[in-house]
């Protein structure tokens, strides 16, 4: 009872009148604003009573409003992953430099000290062709074509990491152009290309799951002002009594607001529920698959913050749908 | 308290439920209103309680005049009209008390003396040990009196019953009628709605007749009924 509220109450307070106004108005402004407090309490209650005397109903709404809010936010977070990828790669883009192949190991030594030097290059590896032929048969499975052959067909390679202010499109290809004309390099290759694809595809899905995202928002609002709906006709009497002895429309609105966001609170709490089971799911074949790809990929789920914009999120919603219904319904019961 | 100037009510189809109606009610006088049905008792009371708006003339209840009251005025206004159904509208998802509480609890008063007031207006309707009770398990005349203690709870300046015996028998309409009185001679304002011509007889209080929409008796307090309750 302690608490003092920020606001003051417009819709409980009773209009001086001139008729007996007198004997309502001697009760304190505080002591107004606490039977305020006391009716939303005890509204909020309720209202959650009801939901809860209706379990299977209730738990009907609340599931369709959590798919309706994991689908999305499920898609949101795989997207958010997929960009993760993509930018550990773009940081790292690197420039494969591969030499002629008559150049000896000490002259491609020399080369990379050259390389090295220049101010757009923050580092150089060499790759030996030894050492490239090595893990070339490790991992490609060829090992015993491989053993055919008499000479090592790779050339020695560069890896050559740009700077980090060379990192854009202009400073890369003045970078490839010069490393393309230094003497015994046979070919450059930026291989950017896959990247390019990923970050278009994820944009494409990323607008995608925006729309989606949307649609389902509108079909979440809509549910709940249906609900809501029903509620309001199923409590048409005791909304003409209210309003017959002077309920405000505040008043009168107040229970189904709550209504609303109840649903929201339950659809918050079962979508998060949805998308932890979903990504429990699939955690074991998500990391199989990447690291079949050697990537660092992993489907991460809610951060707290995430947490709580979700559960935040979803009460908004389920308190917007149900005004849509209070404003379109309730106002039209009128006694009379 | 209550006053009617020239008022007129017409409906959309072209129905006149109300024909220049002119009457004053003062603070604390009880007065009848009878009539056929269909004569305008509903439409009159209607107009005192908000729920209609007269075509022309003025209604004045409190000094207020409420031909082109807000709507968002509305419940300020009935917060001071305690009006009693002939189907007492009570609520039974909810006790006795709780239904009786409900005009308090629209005007946000303190739960302390929500439970001082409704066991007020419960023992002055002889009901007070009933407030545990769904209002289902009730009877007829003792619904009725809940209705009542629930118009009254608020202590509003003006009573407005319609037909509030119509389904009670005579021992139990006569009770009710008292318990109006008794109201009225504390400074409230009754107006009542009732066909019981024998029961009106009885009480032997200012009566207000329609006929077809035109007051055609009452409108002026006669010196033969000094008792007003003052």
């Amino acid at each position: 009872m302690a608490t003092k509220p920020p606001l003051t109450p417009n819709s409980s307070n009773p209009r001086p009148s001139a008729s007996r106004g007198a004997k309502r108005s001697r009760s304190p402004v505080r002591q107004l604003l606490e039977s305020y407090l006391s009716h939303h309490r005890k509204v909020a209650k309720d209202s959650a009573r009801r939901l809860w005397r209706a379990p299977v109903a209730s738990l009907m709404t609340w599931t369709v409003m959590g798919v309706a809010l994991a689908l999305p936010v499920g898609l949101l977070l795989l997207l958010t992953s997929l960009q993760g990828v993509s930018a550990g790669w773009e940081s790292a883009a690197r420039v494969t430099v591969y030499l002629e192949e008559s150049v000896t190991a000490d002259q491609a030594a020399g080369l990379r000290l050259d390389v090295g030097t220049r101010a757009d290059v923050a580092e150089v590896e060499l790759i030996d062709k030894s050492a490239a032929l090595a893990e070339f048969r490790q991992t490609s499975g060829l090992k015993e074509a491989l053993d055919y052959l008499n000479d090592n067909p790779l050339p020695h390679t560069l890896l050559v990491t740009p700077s980090d202010e060379s990192r854009t499109e202009a400073g890369m290809q003045s970078l490839v152009t010069a490393l393309t004309d230094t003497r015994g390099v046979a070919q450059v290759q930026v291989d950017l290309g896959w990247l390019q694809r990923l970050n278009a595809i994820t944009e494409l899905l990323g607008r995608g799951v925006w729309a989606l995202a949307v649609l389902l928002a509108v079909a979440v609002i809509l549910v709940i002002g249906n609900t809501i709906r029903l509620a309001i006709e199923s409590r048409r009497d005791e909304i003409l009594v209210a309003k017959l002895v002077g309920g405000t429309d505040a008043f009168v609105r107040r229970p189904f607001l709550y209504t609303g966001l109840w649903f929201g609170l339950g659809g918050g709490i079962v979508a998060l529920f949805l998308l932890q089971i979903t990504l429990w799911y699939l955690s074991g074949p998500v990391e199989r698959l990447a690291g079949l790809y050697r990537s660092n990929f992993s489907l991460n789920g809610l951060s707290f913050e995430g947490v709580i914009a979700l559960i935040t999120v979803s009460i908004l919603f389920g308190w917007l749908g149900a005004w849509l219904a209070v404003k379109r319904h309730l106002d039209s019961v009128e006694p009379g | 308290m209550i006053e009617f100037e020239q008022v007129t009510k017409r409906y959309d189809d072209d129905h006149t439920a109300l024909r220049q109606v002119n009457f004053r009610l003062e603070r604390g006088e009880m007065a009848f209103l009878t009539g056929h049905s269909g004569a305008g008792k509903s439409t009159l009371l209607k107009l005192i309680m908000l729920m209609e708006r007269p075509s022309a003339g003025r209604v004045i209840v409190g000094g207020q005049l409420l031909n082109k009251m807000p709507r968002r005025q509305i419940p300020y206004i009935r917060r001071h009209v305690g009006v009693v159904f002939q189907n007492h509208q009570l609520l039974f998802d909810r006790t006795v008390f709780d239904n009786v509480a409900m005009p308090l609890e629209v005007v946000g008063t303190p739960s302390r003396d929500i439970g001082r007031r409704v066991r007020a207006a419960l023992d002055k309707v002889g009901l007070l040990s009933k407030e545990r009770m769904n209002p289902m398990q009730l009877s007829g005349g003792e619904q009725q009196r809940v209705g009542i203690a629930r118009a009254v709870v608020n202590k509003p300046p003006v009573l407005l019953a319609d037909e509030p015996t119509g389904n009670l028998d005579p021992a139990l309409s006569a009770d009710i009628m008292h318990l109006f009185a008794q109201f009225s001679q504390v400074g409230v304002t009754v107006l009542i709605a009732s066909h019981d011509i024998a029961l009106i007889n009885d009480m032997n209080r200012r009566t207000l007749t329609l006929n077809e929409g035109q007051l055609i008796a009452g409108a002026v307090p006669s010196d033969q009924e000094p008792d007003h309750g003052y």
